[in-house]
């Protein structure tokens, strides 16, 4: 694999990102080192190749957002929004992560080793988030599909109005949000929980973690409740 | 949206480089905030019995070339308490003998277009429209010293770009304030303070919080309990980051709509809306960087 450094103490995150543009079967088996990144805004942000991209620090708003295909590795924390509207691929947060890790991806695999911030996986739409630690209030919010595990805990309303995601619990639930309820671990929700384990490089027992999901009773309007807001 | 930063130094050794480590922290926040600028800055408290104010000419007709001797000399006249300026162009730092009610009355009856920033044994405060690169110039806040400071980049919302409406705000001595964020019940805060008799110099929301939170201090509410009722009274997005002539205090509301990130090491706590103004500073590799949870409190002292 061809090394390739991009130093953003010196060089541009445009100049980066143009570059993680280029075309796909150029970039495909590569991987680019990005050094000093400080804290920048959108670093690789768009990558439509199967290239590798490590972060050598932590990251500003958005990195590695709109993903495909690509593995990016942030061996820093990274701030809000990373892998925001992720399609494939994988992102891998080594720190801790701010609001909004994951918001309304649509595939692969967003793992993050530390804790994340509020929102997590708010409105996901598909693919998977694994945390290492615990996840902020609102997390899971209005996710549509896809799957989430906690090995901490989670803060107030997890799962509120939740379509059809599921979200795995380890550690203490501070709340639910509406419409979101613990159900037993099936053996198909164990054998999820211990293929997420593997996948972020993390060793519990499988049967220690609870299964939040949508109870469905905000799918359909209820004319007899009392309609009060 | 604003930038916030905030510098502690733990070894008197590094007070006197407070100001060059903290400049390119409030230019890493130029994005966030380019209309306007400030700084408070605390250093080795006065004995008991002295105080010291900064105070704002630019909104005068002689602005930067004002005449704070004359100034001086007209308090010294009719107060005799000794008063000394420290110049900085459109900003003084007056010190002087005795309490600092006097003082500031008589400067404002003096000149009523002069704006006090600042009062208290400690603090020192400037603040500006312009860049955060033009304003750290043009009063020089690479070569301040002292313990700690608290500094904001401004992108203005809610009130008008001028001087006054800047960062920080001020209330009582000692005490500051930088907000990033915008409350949704900053009048209803003032109707309740205003019959108490604390008066306001500006339409900003932030000053709502800086009286408020001051008010609850000088009532004698520990630092902690203030917060909590701050909590509790104002309403909207927030971090603000607080300064008292001993400590640093950081509060994000519950919902964490606006960003912050601490990094701690050794030397220094320092804090900022994002990890760009923090990624020059020395050793930063090796500190713990950390995200402030939403309705947590977080102070350090000195």
């Amino acid at each position: 694999m061809e090394d390739l450094s991009f130093d953003l103490a010196v060089q541009t995150v445009r100049a980066l990102n143009q570059f993680l543009h280029g075309p796909a079967d150029t970039l495909a088996g590569r991987h680019v080192r990005v050094s000093n990144p400080d804290g920048a805004h959108n670093i690789a942000v768009g990558i439509n190749a199967p290239v590798k991209v490590t972060i050598e620090g932590h990251a500003g708003y958005y990195a590695a957002g709109m993903n495909k295909f690509a593995e990016v590795v942030i061996e820093g924390s990274a701030s809000t929004g990373v892998a925001e509207n992720m399609m494939s691929g994988k992102v891998h947060v080594k720190g801790f992560a701010s609001n909004s890790a994951g918001a309304s991806a649509h595939g692969g695999l967003l793992v993050i080793d530390g804790d994340a911030g509020l929102r997590c996986g708010i409105s996901l739409k598909g693919g998977d988030i694994v945390v290492g630690g615990s996840v902020g209030s609102f997390s899971g919010f209005m996710a549509q599909a896809g799957r989430m595990l906690v090995c901490g805990d989670a803060g107030d309303a997890l799962g509120d109005s939740l379509y059809e995601a599921v979200i795995y619990v380890r550690g203490t639930i501070k709340s639910l949000g509406a419409d979101a309820q613990i159900e037993p671990l099936t053996e198909a929700d164990i054998a999820s929980i211990a293929e997420l384990l593997a996948a972020g490089g993390l060793q519990h027992e499988p049967a220690s973690f609870r299964r939040v999901a949508s109870a469905r009773t905000l799918y359909h309007w209820n004319a007899d409740a009392d309609q009060e807001y | 949206m604003c930038g916030i930063v905030g510098l502690l130094l733990k070894k008197p050794a590094l007070h006197d480089r407070l100001g060059e480590l903290m400049v390119p922290m409030l230019i890493g926040m130029t994005e966030r905030g380019p209309d306007s600028a400030g700084m408070a800055v605390f250093g080795a408290c006065l004995p008991e019995q002295q105080r010291k104010i900064s105070v704002y000419s630019g909104l005068t007709d002689d602005g930067a070339a004002y005449d704070w001797v004359g100034l001086a000399d007209a308090v010294n006249a009719a107060l005799k308490v000794h008063a000394t300026p420290v110049i900085k162009g459109n900003h003084a730092v007056l010190t002087f003998e005795g309490p600092a009610e006097p003082v500031k009355a008589f400067v404002k009856t003096f000149d009523a277009k002069l704006h006090l920033l600042s009062a208290g044994r400690s603090i020192e405060l400037y603040k500006d429209i312009g860049t955060p690169a033009e304003v750290a110039a043009r009063y020089d806040f690479a070569h301040l010293g002292g313990s700690h400071l608290v500094g904001h980049t401004r992108m203005a919302t809610e009130s008008a770009v001028t001087p006054d409406r800047a960062h920080p705000f001020t209330a009582g001595e000692d005490f500051c304030l930088v907000h990033n964020g915008s409350l949704s019940n900053p009048n209803g805060v003032r109707r309740m303070l205003e019959p108490r008799g604390i008066r306001f110099e500006t339409d900003n929301d932030t000053e709502a919080a800086c009286r408020f939170l001051e008010w609850r201090l000088r009532e004698g509410d520990t630092l902690h309990d203030a917060l909590q009722k701050g909590f509790e009274a104002l309403d909207g997005f927030y971090t603000f980051l607080m300064g008292t002539a001993t400590e640093l205090a950081l509060i994000r509301d519950p919902f964490a709509c606006k960003p912050a990130v601490v990094a701690e090491t050794d030397d220094y706590v320092a804090i900022a809306s994002e990890f760009r103004s923090l990624a020059h500073l020395p050793d930063v590799k090796h500190a713990r960087v950390f995200e402030p949870a939403p309705e947590e409190m977080y102070v350090w002292k000195i």
